[in-house]
């Protein structure tokens, strides 16, 4: 045995399918090391004799590699380009080594060889499975203070990144007519059978290159040549095609309903310098017509004392090793199997120059063929043996073999141990698509059994074994016609299910099922003890098959153990869901493009910008971005606020309106709707004319409110609340559409296509007058509550008369593509006159003084007309509309309601805090009963005095009476008043 | 992601594309001001809640824009049927209900008793 | 039953664990019971613990379709919190609050209860007045609630970005110090093994498929797939299966089943202190203790039994979390399931008597059931024993579809203007 190169010295010379002068070098725990380009990292390290890579969850026992696939519950590690590139938990069997790589190892202190950690493996027999359930409880409070940062800081495996992930991600949605996941022989001879059809094929596979099993199996002959090199020609040949996407490196990750699929492609984790437009990752998200799961079988670990020892492994993993990767993963190999394919490792071994200790296996009669093989080879086989122990303390260097029954004992020196107990179909994406399992008694096995979608099981996951088989069956589930011969050297028998011989029946011994979470066979019997009889119970319980590897070798020999305490059959005692995704997926991919920007667009109104640079601040209202304040050089908030009202109240002052939604109502029976609609009346209202309307849902409690303009006899221009616009869209077109449908009205969302300027205050008709054609603006020709189609600066537009700050004022509407030009040219005429811009705090606040109300902020759902004090919207007359019976229930019309009113605190420079809750008693003990809550509440620059709104129990009728708001530091005075605090008599909305 | 297929487009279209807008058949009163509370709150807020068949409306909110009605059974969340609103509740089609019988069975005994210790 | 301690631990230790005695037992039911509980969830289970341990009424039956706490109770994200708005509702989270506190010593089994703090952020003004009316009521109510600037709870939770550049900037938070999480199938388990000790039966894998009424309509038993079992009480506690046991009564109930999904990602070392929910985003995210980031997803639009739902919830939900913590886009989710909840028109429960003499419900958790479960069970246990509410409870009656009376939380959330 030797090496060339200096990519290892457990490298294989002639064996693996990487080219030697291709080599990489990354760091291992800061120690450097040259690996072969298409190594994995556990191939990398293995060929330079590392076995140790990393610490159990709960002992900190040494671990090693144990598979060669995304199955690996020991090998993770933490990876990174640089120190925001950094990823946690990576499986060192799937990650391809890159030049450059930082690899460290993870859960230990202070290092990998000596872990403080370790301490709970001699404290193990205090830690059996479920412990902390039954401890840490005295005293009270200790176990959130004490016990549980000790166990937190304990647990947990990989460090989170601590910086914003640099890298991006990208998303794909693709229709197919036929999905297929795996790319070994039968997922490829599926694809070559759809493809011939002409339909549209996907066909996906999570390993670098197509294969599966061939990449470790090197005796199967397909069409006459070796079967990897069949699969990479059938792999070209594929995607030469026009109708076939061949995606490698990419994990089926989850099977929904509906034949919707989601893929995660690695795109640049195995690249050494990606290119910086190219994604890390790639979400796909397929709508496949038909799918075929080719996903194999995962080889099953022997569960023995002592099994998690480095130099442990898989022994399809060690073929892996060394027949694509050319790397031998000892001198010196032992062998421990129930099932004839481990044998074919140790055939491939020992022909590379390893010597193979011996093969025990727990059988008395393994295959003729296999067995005849070994003796041909010399290999010493122990049948009808078991390894009941092994030692080492950071590698394994010997095991300890016994005839079953435990005769015979002796030791044998290896420095690695393959073990094989049989084969797992690997039934997750079926079982995720909601098919049916049924039980192989004959094989140990659960296959898949109903299918709930329109998908089939083909090869290894559907159990079936047999080469020829396989290959018709994969054909015949793609649909057409493929030709595909194949021949195994071996026909394999065998495999076992739960504890093997080493596993007990003594209670002390640590046989692992699951090898993350340190579960053993005595953790599930225990369980079992316990009262736990339903798997699903042990898997909580033990927490087997819950970490990364999600039970993938764990949860059959978890349940066989079971099985046998309970004395019930494997089905009676169920299996665990296997549950979306199989292998873990990146956040960063699933979310794809939805971040920053693009997270959740902000909407801005025509005029965003110009209101920027005129330095507006802005307040997030749903998605929108509204003006919130203009503050001057030097103002604070409450500074620019103050001088916005008092501007607007003695001159005038511009409002970006353009947020408010806006839906044009149209059509013969337009009134006729909007009275079923609205609890107002609209038949009445003339056109030229507009009315404040409010909408109740059927359960009477007010829904939206807003302007309603009537332009013509069937043309209504409706406004809502900002953020009310879609869902009063949505509450329109129902009853439209399915109650009131022989109503002629159409709907239109037209909040995007108006741009709304809202002039407010005295000289408001001066500011606009120059800019409006064609239409007589006088208060006499046009006065409050108007509405008129008109030309605004040379565009068609539509002008409102009327006031949300008790001013006189108009509302501009043009189409939104000139809002920016009539806004600026508005803006200009009005600082010209000494108004202002104003935003929505200001807005606020001069609403407030006249008592108006806003819905989302006075209202909160439980709230009618009549407590809000809009009573006077309800039409009596009206024999029905939406919410005339909700309006009547008995609770809605009881006496001591909440009704909102003013408050004025004692002392006039108290400003409430919005959201105070108010009493009758301040000095009563707690809980206190509370009268209501203030919803709105301002320092009033007009009034020189704080106002407040508040929802109060039997407000009106409290007038005048002094109330209290108990804070944390004081209680404050107020008195209930009326809640309109200037103007009283309305006469400036008429100036 | 449930695939649905509108009756007004004639079209399988994503679940992104539609909302969801409660049980189907269910008549606003034609005298609604003079019912009891009674049956108000059974009009307003009882709702079948079937496990199984079940009728419901949807909206296809970011397509034609048009509610519909649609039958589905809650246990597999197979769509049995869809069809446009104003028609009167409508027979399940022989063959889609029997295959809607044998997925329940499946889905009930797999995913609804999960792990069972029978 | 053998008492749990670290004593009792260490005795067992020297003998390889062979002396832990069943946490419970699986008996076959008896012809009849005093009491039939439908449901063997946390809330199911803690009421016939509290029937038998404050009203002495220990000959009662807990039937469950599937395994115990395999429901709701065993799929949640275990937030407990008690900071509502409503009268009626800090009423029963309060005291069902001050129930987890001793949990772990009532049951003699260690539920984790962990104070960690829930933290619910304010992005916008709207939020802050919503929060601070939570604040101002749960205060007069004598409920911790308070108001944290960003820098405070960039303070408490350190990964937290408050930049101001964020799309949905933080511009305060509210933070209940009490609130925090458990380990959801201890609480399963700790009031079965406490309700066995005391007689009650458990009896799993035992679909009720009927509810036998007499004469005068009055409940006598149930019927199952394990024959009939009489009682003259059945409290049906069924979660997402409400609508389907009470409709075998002829009672309907306003509720609508809908998947709602959670995740968790691989287990990492600690670095998420507490409890962070985000109404604006819609997100909810704390850590286990074995590591694993936590996380709450949204509902399913529509109504289902299936237990799973679409992945774009999940996505949704990431898409927040990401917003909210950018350093988690290299975390990878581990594993994403789903379970029914049971919701009601105002989000509200509903725990009372029916239209059915001996027939009590109490359903309606929705997403909030786990939160709830020691004052629930407690207070479902006083329904059953009194056939009259608590007081506590007296609010979460059915009669408030009929009267209007609603307790809308979800209504005093508002929405934006």
């Amino acid at each position: 045995m030797s090496s060339s190169s200096n990519s290892g010295e457990f490298r294989i010379k002639g064996a693996g399918r990487h080219t030697p002068a291709r080599t990489a070098r990354f760091t291992f725990d800061g120690k450097s090391y040259t690996a072969l380009e298409g190594d994995t990292v556990a191939s990398a390290l293995l060929a330079h004799g590392v076995h140790l890579l990393g610490r159990s969850f709960k002992y900190h026992r040494p671990r090693g590699i144990l598979t060669s696939g995304p199955e690996e519950p020991n090998a993770l590690l933490d990876v990174s380009r640089d120190a925001a590139r950094r990823q946690p938990n990576v499986r060192a069997t799937v990650q391809e080594v890159f030049d450059g790589a930082k690899i460290a190892s993870q859960n230990r202190w202070p290092s990998l060889k000596y872990d403080i950690g370790a301490f709970n493996d001699m404290l193990s027999p205090f830690f059996a499975a479920g412990f902390y359930y039954k401890t840490f409880m005295w005293p009270r409070e200790a176990w959130h203070k004490l016990y549980e940062p000790i166990i937190r800081r304990a647990a947990g495996l990989g460090e989170a990144p601590k910086e914003a992930d640099p890298d991006h991600y990208a998303s794909r949605y693709v229709h197919c007519d036929v999905l297929i996941a795996g790319a070994g022989v039968a997922g490829l001879t599926a694809a070559l059978s759809a493809a011939a059809t002409g339909k549209k094929v996907i066909l996906v596979d999570e390993q670098p290159e197509v294969g599966g099993a061939l990449h470790f199996d090197s005796s199967t002959v397909i069409d006459g040549q070796n079967g990897f090199d069949w699969a990479q020609a059938m792999a070209a040949k594929l995607k030469a095609m026009p109708n076939v996407t061949v995606l490698t490196r990419t994990t089926v990750f989850g099977y929904y309903n509906h034949g919707f699929l989601a893929l995660v492609e690695r795109v640049t984790d195995h690249v050494a310098l990606p290119g910086r437009d190219l994604p890390r990752e790639r979400l796909w998200q397929v709508r496949a017509k038909k799918v075929v799961l080719a996903t194999g079988s995962i080889e099953r670990h022997m569960v023995f004392a002592n099994n998690d020892r480095p130099g442990i492994m898989l022994a399809s993993a060690a073929r892996s090793f060394l027949n694509h990767h050319g790397v031998a993963v000892g001198r010196n190999v032992g062998v421990y199997t129930a099932h004839d394919s481990a044998y074919e490792a140790a055939f491939d071994l020992k022909r590379a120059g390893v010597s193979i200790a011996a093969i025990v296996d727990s059988r008395s009669h393994p295959g003729d063929g296999v067995l005849a093989e070994a003796r041909a080879l010399g290999i010493d086989v122990l049948t009808g043996h078991a390894v009941t122990d092994t030692s080492g303390r950071l590698r394994i260097n010997s095991i300890t073999v016994t005839r079953n029954g435990g005769a015979n004992a002796r030791k044998i020196k290896v420095d690695a141990l393959l073990i094989s107990a049989g084969w797992t179909p690997s039934v997750h994406l079926f079982s995720q698509s909601r098919g049916k399992l049924r039980f192989d008694e004959a094989n140990q096995r659960f296959l898949p059994d109903i299918y709930a979608q329109n998908c089939i099981s083909v090869g290894a996951c559907n159990g079936t074994d047999d080469l020829a088989d396989l290959i018709d069956e994969a054909i015949a589930a793609g649909g057409g016609a493929a030709v595909v011969s194949g021949e195994n050297r071996f026909e394999w028998t065998g495999g076992m299910i739960g504890a093997a011989e080493g596993a007990g029946p003594e209670d002390a011994v640590k046989a692992f099922v699951d090898f993350q979470h340190d579960v053993t066979a005595k953790d599930i019997r225990l369980a079992v003890r316990e009262g736990m009889h339903s798997i699903e119970h042990i898997k909580r319980f033990t927490t087997n098959g819950m970490a990364s590897d999600q039970g993938k070798l764990s949860n059959m020999h978890g349940l066989a153990i079971a099985s046998e305490m309970l004395d019930r059959p494997i089905p009676q005692v169920g299996l665990t869901t296997f549950r979306a995704p199989y292998t873990p997926v990146t956040y960063g991919t699933l979310i794809a493009h939805s971040r920053g920007d693009l997270f959740d667009p902000a909407r801005k109104t025509p005029m965003h910008a110009p209101e920027a640079a005129e330095g507006a601040e802005f307040e997030d209202v749903g998605n929108w971005k509204r003006a919130w304040y203009f503050p001057k050089r030097g103002e604070d908030m409450h500074a620019a606020v103050n001088r916005e009202c008092r501007t607007v109240r003695e001159v005038g002052g511009v409002f970006d309106a353009s947020t408010l939604g806006k839906i044009e109502v149209v059509g013969p029976d337009a009134a006729k709707f909007l009275n079923l609609l609205y609890t107002n009346t609209w038949d009445t209202l003339k056109p030229g004319k507009s009315r404040y309307g409010i909408m109740t849902r059927e359960d009477g409690f007010i829904y939206d409110d807003g302007v309603v303009g009537r332009l013509a006899e069937d043309r209504f221009h409706v406004t809502t609340t900002t953020g009310g616009a879609p869902r009063v869209l949505q509450h329109m077109e129902d009853y439209l559409q399915t109650e009131f449908p022989h109503l002629n009205v159409w709907l239109t969302s037209t909040t995007e296509q108006w741009a709304v300027i809202a002039v407010q205050g005295p000289k408001a008709r001066e500011i606009i007058a120059p800019f409006i054609d064609g239409l007589d603006i006088s208060n006499e020709a046009f006065p409050h509550m108007s509405v008129a189609e008109c030309t605004i600066m040379g565009v068609p537009g539509r002008l409102f008369r009327m006031s949300f700050t008790g001013e006189l004022g108009f509302e501009v509407n043009v189409p939104a593509d000139f809002g920016a030009a009539v806004w600026k040219a508005i803006w200009e005429r009005a600082q010209s006159m000494g108004a202002c811009l104003y935003g929505t705090e200001t807005m606020h606040v001069l609403r407030a003084e006249k008592g108006y109300i806003i819905v989302g902020q006075d209202t909160d759902g439980t709230v009618t007309p009549d407590d809000s004090g809009y009573g006077w919207a309800v039409s009596k007359k009206k024999t029905d509309f939406v919410g005339i019976r909700g309006l009547k229930r008995p609770d809605l019309v009881r006496e001591g309601r909440k009704q909102l009113v003013g408050l004025f605190t004692k002392d006039p420079k108290d400003v409430l805090e919005e959201g105070a809750q108010i009493v009758a008693d301040p000095n009563q003990p707690k809980p206190m009963t509370m009268l209501g809550h203030v919803t709105s509440s301002y320092w009033s620059e007009t009034l020189g005095r704080s106002i407040a709104i508040a929802l109060v129990a039997g407000g009106r009728a409290k007038m005048g009476s002094t109330l209290y708001v108990p804070m944390a530091d004081r209680t404050i005075s107020v008195e209930v008043t009326d809640m309109v605090f200037f103007d009283k008599e309305g006469g400036r909305i008429n100036g | 992601m449930l695939l649905i297929h509108c009756p007004y487009c004639e079209e399988d279209r994503s679940e992104l594309e539609f909302r969801w807008a409660g049980e189907a058949h269910i008549a606003r009163p034609e005298n609604i001001a003079a019912i009891s509370d009674e049956e108000f709150a059974e009009f307003f807020f009882l709702r079948n809640n079937e496990k199984g068949l079940t009728y419901e409306r949807w909206r296809h909110i970011h397509g034609c824009g048009r509610f519909f009605n649609a039958a589905r059974d809650t246990v597999s969340d197979r769509f049995l049927m869809t069809y446009k609103a104003g028609l009167p509740k409508q027979p399940i089609p022989v063959a889609s209900k029997a295959a809607a019988i044998a997925e329940e069975k499946t889905v009930e005994t797999w995913e609804a008793t999960e792990g069972d210790a029978r | 039953m053998r008492k749990y301690s670290v004593f009792a631990i260490a005795r067992e230790a020297m003998r390889a664990h062979k002396g832990w005695e069943a946490q419970w037992t699986s008996p076959e039911p008896r012809s009849s019971y005093d009491v039939i509980i439908v449901g063997a969830g946390g809330h199911g289970l803690g009421a016939a613990y509290y029937l038998a341990k404050e009203h002495g009424i220990t000959n009662v039956a807990v039937i469950e379709k599937g395994w115990l706490g395999g429901g709701n109770t065993g799929r949640n994200t275990t937030i407990i919190r008690s900071n509502y708005l409503y009268e009626e509702s800090m009423d029963i989270y309060e005291h069902s609050l001050k129930l987890w506190e001793g949990l772990s010593q009532e049951l003699n089994y260690n539920v984790m209860y962990s104070p960690r703090g829930v933290m619910m952020l304010s992005h916008n003004i709207h939020d802050q007045q919503s929060f601070k009316r939570h604040i101002n009521a749960n205060r007069l109510y004598g409920i911790d609630n308070e108001w944290l600037t960003p820098e405070q709870a960039k303070a408490f939770v350190p990964v937290l970005d408050i930049s101001k550049t964020a799309r949905y900037a933080i511009n305060g938070a509210a933070l209940q110090r009490r609130g925090g999480t458990a380990r959801h199938d201890a609480v399963a388990w700790g009031y079965a093994r406490a309700a066995a000790d005391r007689g009650v039966h458990i009896i799993q894998n035992c679909e009720v498929t009927g509810i036998r009424r007499g004469p005068g309509g009055e409940v006598q038993g149930v019927e199952t797939s394990k024959g009939f079992i009489g009682a003259n009480k059945v409290g049906v506690s069924a979660a997402g299966h409400s609508s389907v046991v009470m409709e075998m009564a002829g009672v309907r109930v306003p509720l609508h089943s809908n998947p709602l999904q959670a995740l968790v990602s691989e287990p990492l070392k600690p670095i998420f202190p507490c409890v962070v929910m985000s109404n604006t985003v819609h997100a909810y995210i704390s850590q286990s203790d074995k590591g694993e980031l936590v996380i709450g997803a949204g509902t399913d639009q529509y109504n289902s039994y299936s237990q799973t739902g679409g992945l774009q919830i999940i996505t949704h939900t990431l898409d927040a979390i990401c917003e909210l913590f950018p350093i988690f886009r290299r975390v990878k989710m581990m594993r994403q399931w789903g379970g029914i909840t049971d919701n009601t028109p105002d989000r509200s429960p509903i725990q009372g008597v029916t239209p059915v003499p001996g027939l009590f419900v109490n359903c309606g958790w929705g997403t909030g059931g786990f939160k709830a479960t020691p004052g629930s069970a407690n207070l479902f246990a006083h329904l059953i024993a009194k056939g009259e509410p608590h007081k506590l409870a007296s609010g979460l009656n059915l009669d408030r579809f009929r009267t209007g009376r609603l307790i809308d939380e979800a209504a005093a959330a508002a929405v934006a203007h």
